[in-house]
């Protein structure tokens, strides 16, 4: 046990360390996005999932192709499409709050379906 | 070996605070708990020697992002309404499957990454290759969904103006 | 040909005309738009002369005398194959160009008498529209230079007679006789239009001039080819006449025309007296050559339905009350005629007596009964009522009604030297060198004639005094003037114009004699029937009355018109109806509509069922997709397992 902790401590980090922590963070993600009914809370959701799929892009990157870029660039745009989602997102949230006075996506929001 | 630890550390208090934030009963607090998993994930960054994209992302989205979700549920909170509780049998339903998906691309990761690879230490990365990589039309370099993305980003404006102007 | 270039005018001058009046009618005062039509028939009339006169006398006659047909237009319209195709444009052969003068001349006639006719009418604009649409098809059926130009035109003739039998579309039994005369003649269209088709599978074309070359090579592919024991070639014969029995009103199709008088007289005489019934007569006679080499039998049986249809008519007209039903009778019975001539027509010389016979008796008997149409009209419009016994004793209170109606039934009876002399002369002595058994139908029907129509003349101008409203007097000069001009023709026509040498089957010139022994028996059996009527019918006196019961049953089927419209009721109304109509009725109600509908349920059912899942929830979405996922995810790495260790 004790050697098991001293090569995790003074070994490089495995990859599928950085892999299990996103998963984690990632099926979080699934979890609030399917349970949660309240639409701030459905985005939080969605942040987390995007974060993890983020690290992973970064982790490959550094682990499977070092000397080249291209995770890294697309964890770049991702934040960026994921900020943009974020603004717009909760402007149509405080948009909607302002029409029918809730966020709760299974009361009166379901007027819009029509 | 200071960095091994450090990984551990933003490894629990990323898991810990993610799942804190979905289910927290608070809107805020949620909030805050993002907050956290935002800031380790950009100590991931650091941890990979991605500093230019550990600062981008600490002031983007602990910066930017968090700000407007603080702005909105400010915005939409009704004081002496507290958030509702969900039902049961939805969370159980959600958590099932959430669970399930987990056993699975944990066994996969576990049992079928079997990639070799070296890990090797390099430099930090010059921001001055970075925005060569970025604006070059060269192979790896990637000019066209930069230009994707700053189209995507007016999208993004114009739909802001249009929701946000008074009807 | 070159020389021709101004011909086209003659259709398109009406046409144009129909759709500025019909257009533009509203924005102007009836007057205005009558005028307008007078004037464009006018001009149309002018030109159709000048292009007869240069047929006749200038451009037609080939180097050897003959006449020869000239395309004077020729637009490729829809092309099926090389010699498969319909076209527009201008036939002008020696009939085409005598019914140019026939219909422009009654036409202008009818234009000119309808200014006053339908004075302050509602919709005069309309009515002149409506002339001009008639005048602009009948001319382009006439100039035809194919068969299915022929039949576009034959249809726009019909619509345009349904147009204006129902002028008075207030008018319920107007409404019902335009219909009638619509379906009845649809209905012939129809076998018309099979025979088209039948001709041009077979021929492979819709030329006239290669469809009427004698001898034509295009009628060897009907070679073989039989239906029911009876060749290809018959039936497709048979078929297009079956057409022309609808338009010309023979037996058993003559049930419309009677009724068709509902509408304005003046469009009686133009459409079912002189041009549009006559239509089935050009027919046969355009296509002469083809039932004359190719199908004789067929030609025989025509001739026998007219013989028929003659002398049926002349009974049936020596009984009815309505002048101008007995005057649609006496059409019937006239149009028979021609196309019984057709029928004992050779082809060359002396021998094409019945085709020159026929076109000679359609040109007389136009003029001379589009005057009997407008003298009734002109009578109607004094004594307001079309029953003869409303009427009497009008001879002194209408001196120019009286003297054109009078010469004009001395023609029709067949008086020499009046038109109809001459005319009916030829064709009673073509039958007679050819069959003596139509010879014998024919001379009675003449003799009937001459019988019920100074029935309906004394009936009119003697008989007894009546009184009168008002005071009934001659019409204005618009009316009277075209009474006047068509009498005029009436006593002209037979003796001026040299039929013999203009219009014969075979393009050449020949002699014709009026036969003493047929002219004589023709003029004896006129008489016997003029003195008959006068017996009966100058004075008021019990006679008829006594007849028509002695008589009996004869009498009233007679009157009844041998309950032709009574049999065709039973026909449509029980045999069709019932046994068809509703049948179908049933089906499409509940098969078809059945289908339908249980479509139309069984989608909805299914939309219904299967609504819930398009939710609009995007969580239940996110569910599914991620069951469906991991479900894809397990079974695809299963699989690949199992592949990569086997």
């Amino acid at each position: 046990m004790g050697e098991f902790i001293t090569n995790l401590l003074n070994n490089t980090i495995p990859i599928e360390l950085y892999l299990a922590v996103t998963t984690i963070v990632f099926f979080v993600g699934v979890y609030g996005f399917l349970s949660r009914k309240n639409m701030i809370m459905v985005l939080i959701s969605i942040e987390l999932m995007l974060n993890a799929a983020d690290i992973n892009f970064a982790v490959f990157n550094r682990y499977l192709y070092p000397g080249q870029l291209e995770g890294f660039y697309f964890t770049l745009f991702a934040i960026a499409i994921a900020a943009a989602e974020a603004a717009i997102a909760i402007a149509i949230i405080i948009n909607i709050y302002r029409k029918v006075h809730t966020i709760y996506v299974d009361e009166d929001v379901s007027k819009m379906k029509y | 070996m200071v960095s091994n630890i450090i990984f551990f550390i933003l490894a629990f208090v990323t898991v810990v605070s993610s799942i804190l934030a979905v289910t927290s009963q608070k809107i805020i607090r949620s909030a805050v708990f993002l907050l956290f998993v935002l800031l380790s994930t950009g100590g991931f960054y650091f941890l990979l020697d991605y500093h230019f994209l550990a600062i981008t992302q600490i002031a983007v989205y602990a910066g930017g992002v968090m700000v407007l979700f603080i702005f909105s549920i400010v915005l939409t909170s009704q004081p002496g309404i507290g958030v509702k509780f969900e039902k049961p049998g939805r969370m159980l339903v959600a958590a099932l499957a959430a669970l399930t998906g987990l056993a699975i691309c944990g066994h996969i990761i576990f049992y079928n990454v079997n990639r070799v690879y070296y890990y090797v230490t390099q430099d930090e990365l010059k921001v001055q290759d970075i925005g060569f990589g970025l604006l070059g039309t060269e192979k790896y370099q990637n000019m066209l969904p930069f230009e994707a993305v700053s189209l995507l980003l007016l999208a993004c404006i114009i739909g802001g103006v249009m929701i946000a102007r008074k009807r | 040909m070159l020389t021709f270039n101004y011909s086209i005018w003659i259709l398109v001058l009406p046409a144009v005309m129909f759709l500025v009046l019909g257009l533009g009618g509203k924005y102007m005062k009836p007057v205005v738009s009558g005028v307008l039509g007078t004037i464009t028939m006018a001009i149309t009339t002018v030109l159709a002369y000048l292009t007869a006169y240069q047929y006749f006398f200038s451009v037609g006659k080939a180097a050897d005398g003959t006449y020869k047909a000239i395309e004077a237009f020729n637009f490729e319209w829809l092309r099926f194959t090389d010699t498969l195709h319909i076209d527009l444009g201008m036939y002008i052969d020696a009939i085409s160009s005598m019914m140019l003068i026939v219909i422009t001349t009654v036409s202008l006639m009818v234009h000119i008498y309808s200014l006053g006719y339908m004075k302050g009418e509602k919709g005069f604009q309309r009515y002149y529209a409506f002339l001009s649409l008639f005048s602009f098809s009948m001319l382009g059926l006439v100039v035809a230079t194919n068969i299915f130009q022929m039949y576009i035109f034959w249809e726009l003739v019909g619509v345009s007679s349904f147009l204006l039998i129902g002028f008075y579309y207030t008018k319920p039994s107007a409404v019902a006789a335009s219909k009638k005369a619509f379906i009845v003649t649809r209905f012939a269209d129809f076998f018309f239009l099979i025979g088209i088709l039948l001709l041009s599978y077979f021929t492979k074309t819709f030329d006239f001039g290669t469809l009427t070359a004698v001898g034509a090579p295009c009628f060897s592919s009907f070679a073989g080819a039989s239906f029911l024991g009876i060749s290809a070639i018959s039936w497709t014969m048979f078929l297009i006449f079956m057409g022309g029995v609808g338009k010309s009103a023979l037996l058993p199709f003559h049930v419309w025309l009677p009724d068709a008088m509902e509408g304005p007289t003046p469009v009686s005489a133009l459409i079912h007296a002189a041009t549009m019934v006559v239509a089935g007569v050009f027919l046969i006679a355009r296509l002469f050559p083809i039932y004359l080499f190719q199908t004789p039998e067929v030609l025989h049986l025509i001739g026998y339905i007219g013989a028929i249809t003659a002398i049926f008519a002349a009974v049936v007209a020596c009984t009815q009350t309505d002048i101008k039903r007995v005057l649609a009778f006496s059409t019937i019975s006239q149009i028979a005629y021609m196309i019984t001539a057709l029928s004992v027509s050779g082809y060359d010389g002396h021998d094409g007596l019945g085709y020159m016979a026929s076109m000679f008796h359609l040109f007389t008997h136009a003029f001379f009964k589009a005057l009997l149409f407008l003298g009734a009209g002109a009578i109607i419009h004094a004594v307001h009522s079309n029953e003869m016994d409303d009427m009497g004793g009008l001879w002194k209170k209408m001196p120019i009604a009286n003297w054109t109606f009078l010469i004009a039934c001395l023609a029709i009876a067949g008086i020499f030297p009046f038109s109809g002399f001459f005319s009916k002369d030829e064709i009673l002595a073509a039958a007679l060198h050819h069959d003596i058994v139509l010879f014998s139908i024919l001379f009675i029907a003449a003799g009937l004639t001459a019988f019920y129509m100074f029935r309906l003349y004394f009936r009119i101008f003697h008989y007894e005094n009546k009184q009168y409203h008002h005071a009934p007097h001659d019409a204005g000069p618009s009316m009277s003037i075209p009474l006047i001009f068509l009498a005029v023709v009436t006593v002209v026509a037979g003796w001026l114009i040299p039929f013999d040498t203009l219009i014969t089957a075979d393009g050449k010139a020949f002699e014709s004699h009026i036969d003493p022994l047929v002219a004589g028996l023709s003029i004896g059996i006129a008489l016997v029937g003029i003195v008959g009527a006068y017996v009966f019918y100058f004075k008021k006196n019990e006679k008829p009355d006594q007849v028509a019961t002695s008589l009996g049953w004869f009498y009233r089927a007679t009157h009844n018109k041998f309950y032709f419209d009574e049999i065709w009721m039973f026909a449509t109304r029980s045999i069709i109806f019932k046994c068809v109509s509703k049948p179908m009725a049933w089906i499409d109600v509940n098969v078809i509509d059945g289908f339908m509908n249980g479509l139309a349920y069984v989608s909805h059912q299914a939309s219904e069922a299967i609504k819930g899942f398009q939710s609009g929830r995007i969580q239940q979405y996110a569910l599914i997709y991620l069951v469906g996922a991991l479900v894809l995810i397990v079974t695809f790495c299963g699989w690949l397992v199992a592949f990569i260790t086997k």
